[in-house]
C-alpha cells in the first residue's frame, strides 16, 4: 500500500509511479524497503549456513513461531502510533492464557470453550481500559503505568496458576488454534478469494475516483500489484501445502491484519489515532476526545496481547508459572519497531507488526537451526533492533534534509 | 463595505485575577473587509481573539454577531456561528496529509461509517483552487513536506471550508520569508473579496498596510486608536501603539471589578 499512497494523486503512467516511489525513497521515505531487503539477507545467510532453513517444513514453523509476536506487536503498533508504550503486554498475554487454561481444566467445574475464550479476551480489554484510564485521567506516563502492570500482572499469573505449577491444555479448540492446518483445497479457495477481493477493491477505488474526477493509480500498476499478491500468496500456499498446510494461525493473523488496517485507514477512529500521535494539541483543537482515543488504544493493545496469549498457550499446549515471561514482551515491541513503526508517534502501519515478527522469528529460528543458544539469539536480535532504529533515524535525517520533516 | 458590522465588540472586558487584559474594548469587523488588530506585546490582541473564539469568557461588555448579541461558549459554538481562528502555530498534524488535516475532526463519512476519502479530497482540492492556492503539488502530500507559506495556506483553507463568515488570522506572516508572505497576503485579500470578514493580528505594519481596510490599535488592553488605512501613515500607527492615550491608568484596579 505504500506505493498506492505515494502515487494516489497521479493518474499518469507506470513510469511516473515508479519515479514518484524512487523520489520518496531518496528523500528518506523508505516504507517497507529496508525490512524486505533485511528478510532476503537473513534468508540468504541462514540458508548458506544450514540448508534446512528454506524448507517447506521450516517455512510452516516460521509462520507458527511468528504468529504470537505478530499478534501482540499489532497492539504495540497502536500504542506506538500514539507515541506511548505498553510494557505489560507480555504478562497480560500470560494472564489471558492462564485464565483460558484454568477455566477449561476438565475437573467438573469447567466452562464452555466460547465462554472461556471470551473471558480471557475480555480480561485483556478490561486490563487495557484500566491502564488507559490511569494514564489519561490521572496523567501518569504510560511507561510507568505499564511497568507497574508488568510486575502486577506477573503476580496475577502466579496467583492464578497457584500450586498447580503447570496446566496442560486438554481443550480441542485451544490446542487446535496453533496446531491445526487448513485442508489444501480450502487454502486455495481462500487464496482465490483474497486475490479477487483485492482486485475488486482496487478497481472500485479507481472507478469512484474517476467519477469524482480525481487522479488514480495507473491500471498497469494495479495489475502488477494484483499479480504480485497472487504470486506471493500463491507461493506461500503452495510451499505450506508441500508440508502440513496453511496453519490456522496464518488466517488469525491475516484476519487481524485486515481488521486493524481497515480501522486505521478507513475509520474516524483510526484517523484520530494518527492525529493524536502526530500532534495532540491539533487533535484536541479539532474537537477530538484525546483521552477516549488513548483509552481505546490501550484496550486494543491489551486485547491483542490476550489473543497472543491464547496463541502462545496453544503452541506450548500448556501454561505454567512462566506464562507471558521471557522474551515475549521484548520481541513484540522489537517486532513493531523493526517493522518500521516510529517510536515518536504518528507513523506506522499494522503490516510492520507482521514484517517485524517475521524478522524476529527468522533470526530466532535460524540461529536455533545453527545450534546457537539464547545468548547468541538475544545478542543478534538486539543488534538487528538497533540497526532498524538506526535506519529509521537516518531516514528521518534524510527527510529533514530534503525538507520533508 | 456595508454599514452593519458582521462582528461588533462593545466595551468588552476581561481580567485574569488582578490583571486587566482587556478594558472596555470596542472592535468592529465588516464583511468583505480586512480589519487589522495591532499593538505591542501584552496589548491584549490574543486575549481579544480568544474571547471571540469562545476560548475565554468575557467579564463584561457585549459581543454582537450578525446584529444579534451572542455568548460564545467554546470553539464549537464559534464554529457553528461561522467563526474560525487560524492560530499562529497552525495546529496541523505533520504526519497527516493536506486532505486529512483540512477535515480533521469533521470527516465526511460514507453510508457504512467509513471515511469518504473521495468526497473529502475533491472538496479540499476545490477549496484550495477557489483560494487560488496553486503551489501545493498534491493534496495527498503530508503537511511535513510543505513550506511555511503552504502550511499557512492549508490552515486558512481549512478554516474557510466550513461556510465560515469570519476568519481570524493570528500573526499569519510571522515566520515566513518574503515570497511566502506575499502568498499569504494575497490569500487574505481573496478571503475579503469573497465577502468574508477577516481579522488579521500582526506586528508587521508593512503587511497590515498592504491588506487591511481598518486598523484598530490596542495598548495595555485598551482601545487607543481606530484608523482607516487610506487616511493614516505608519508613523501615526506606531505612535498610537507605543504612546496612545489611555483612558484608564493601568495597575490601578477597582476592587469592584476584581470581585465581579
Amino acid at each position: 500500500m505504500t506505493t498506492a499512497d505515494a502515487t494516489a494523486d497521479t493518474s499518469g503512467s507506470l513510469g511516473d509511479a515508479v519515479r514518484d516511489w524512487w523520489t520518496n525513497v531518496r528523500s528518506g521515505q523508505l516504507g517497507s524497503l529496508p525490512i524486505v531487503i533485511g528478510l532476503i539477507i537473513i534468508a540468504i545467510v541462514f540458508q548458506s549456513q544450514n540448508d534446512r532453513f528454506l524448507t517447506a517444513s521450516n517455512f510452516v514453523n516460521l509462520i507458527v513461531q511468528s504468529a504470537a509476536f505478530a499478534t501482540i506487536a499489532m497492539g504495540i503498533v497502536f500504542v506506538l502510533l500514539l507515541g506511548e508504550i505498553d510494557l505489560s503486554v507480555g504478562y497480560v498475554s500470560g494472564v489471558a492464557g492462564v485464565i483460558a487454561a484454568v477455566l477449561l481444566i476438565p475437573d467438573g467445574n469447567e466452562v464452555s470453550t466460547p465462554i472461556a475464550v471470551a473471558l480471557a479476551l475480555g480480561s485483556g480489554i478490561a486490563i487495557g481500559t484500566f491502564h488507559g484510564l490511569i494514564i489519561t485521567k490521572i496523567g501518569i506516563p504510560s511507561f510507568v503505568v505499564t511497568l507497574a502492570g508488568l510486575i502486577a500482572w506477573n503476580g496475577v499469573v502466579l496467583l492464578l496458576i497457584g500450586s498447580r505449577g503447570t496446566v496442560v491444555l486438554q481443550n480441542d479448540f485451544l490446542i487446535g488454534l496453533a496446531n491445526d492446518f487448513l485442508p489444501e483445497s480450502t487454502s486455495w479457495l481462500l487464496w482465490a478469494l483474497a486475490v479477487l477481493i483485492f482486485a475488486g477493491v482496487q478497481l472500485n477505488e479507481v472507478r469512484v475516483r474517476r467519477k469524482a474526477d480525481l487522479g488514480h493509480d495507473p491500471l498497469t500498476l494495479i495489475a502488477l500489484q494484483v499479480g504480485f499478491l497472487a504470486l506471493a500468496l500463491g507461493a506461500v500456499v503452495y510451499v505450506a501445502n508441500e508440508d502440513r498446510g496453511i496453519p490456522y494461525l496464518f488466517l488469525l493473523v491475516g484476519f487481524f491484519f485486515l481488521l486493524w488496517t481497515f480501522v486505521l485507514g478507513r475509520t474516524r477512529f483510526g484517523r484520530y489515532v494518527y492525529a493524536v500521535g502526530g500532534n495532540t494539541e491539533a487533535a484536541r483543537r479539532a474537537g477530538i476526545n484525546v483521552d477516549r482515543i488513548k483509552i481505546a488504544v490501550f484496550a486494543i493493545c491489551s486485547f491483542m496481547a490476550a489473543v497472543g496469549g491464547l496463541v502462545l498457550a496453544s503452541r506450548l499446549r500448556s501454561v505454567d508459572t512462566n506464562a507471558g515471561g521471557g522474551s515475549i514482551l521484548l520481541y513484540s515491541i522489537a517486532a513493531a519497531v523493526i517493522g518500521g513503526t516510529s517510536l515518536f508517534g504518528g507513523v506506522g502501519h499494522i503490516k510492520s507488526a507482521i514484517l517485524g515478527a517475521l524478522v524476529i522469528a527468522s533470526i530466532d529460528n535460524g540461529l536455533g537451526l545453527l545450534g546457537l543458544g539464547s545468548g547468541e539469539k538475544f545478542l543478534i536480535t538486539g543488534g538487528v533492533l538497533l540497526l532498524a532504529v538506526t535506519v529509521d533515524s537516518l531516514s528521518r535525517k534524510a527527510q529533514a534534509q530534503s525538507g520533508r520533516a | 463595505m456595508t454599514d452593519t458590522p458582521l462582528l461588533e465588540l462593545r466595551g468588552v472586558s476581561k481580567h485574569f485575577g488582578a490583571v486587566i487584559a482587556l478594558h472596555e474594548v470596542d472592535f468592529k469587523v465588516y464583511p468583505g473587509c480586512v480589519s487589522a488588530l495591532v499593538g505591542d506585546n501584552g496589548a491584549g490582541k490574543s486575549t481579544l481573539i480568544k474571547c471571540v473564539a469562545g476560548i475565554y469568557r468575557t467579564d463584561g461588555g457585549e459581543v454582537i454577531y450578525d446584529g444579534k448579541p451572542v455568548n460564545i461558549h467554546g470553539p464549537r459554538e464559534a464554529s457553528d456561528l461561522g467563526i474560525e481562528v487560524v492560530y499562529q502555530d497552525l495546529a496541523l498534524a505533520d504526519n497527516l496529509d493536506v486532505v486529512q488535516n483540512m477535515f480533521l475532526g469533521r470527516e465526511e463519512l460514507e453510508a457504512l461509517r467509513t471515511l469518504d476519502e473521495v468526497t473529502m479530497e475533491a472538496r479540499a482540492r476545490d477549496t484550495l483552487q477557489s483560494l487560488s492556492v496553486t503551489t501545493i503539488r498534491s493534496v495527498r502530500q503530508t503537511v511535513a513536506g510543505l513550506s511555511g507559506g503552504q502550511r499557512q495556506s492549508v490552515a486558512v483553507a481549512k478554516a474557510v471550508m466550513w461556510n465560515s463568515r469570519l476568519v481570524i488570522l493570528d500573526e499569519p506572516t510571522a515566520a515566513l520569508g518574503v515570497a511566502q508572505t506575499r502568498q499569504v497576503l494575497d490569500l487574505v485579500k481573496r478571503l475579503a473579496e469573497q465577502g468574508l470578514g477577516v481579522v488579521i493580528v500582526s506586528h508587521n505594519l508593512h503587511d497590515i498596510f498592504e491588506v487591511a481596510d481598518n486598523i484598530t490599535v490596542l495598548r495595555l488592553g485598551q482601545n487607543v486608536a481606530e484608523f482607516k488605512r487610506t487616511e493614516v501613515t505608519q508613523e501615526q500607527v506606531v505612535h498610537a501603539i507605543t504612546a496612545g492615550k489611555l483612558t484608564k491608568v493601568p495597575g490601578i484596579v477597582d476592587t469592584e471589578e476584581v470581585t465581579a
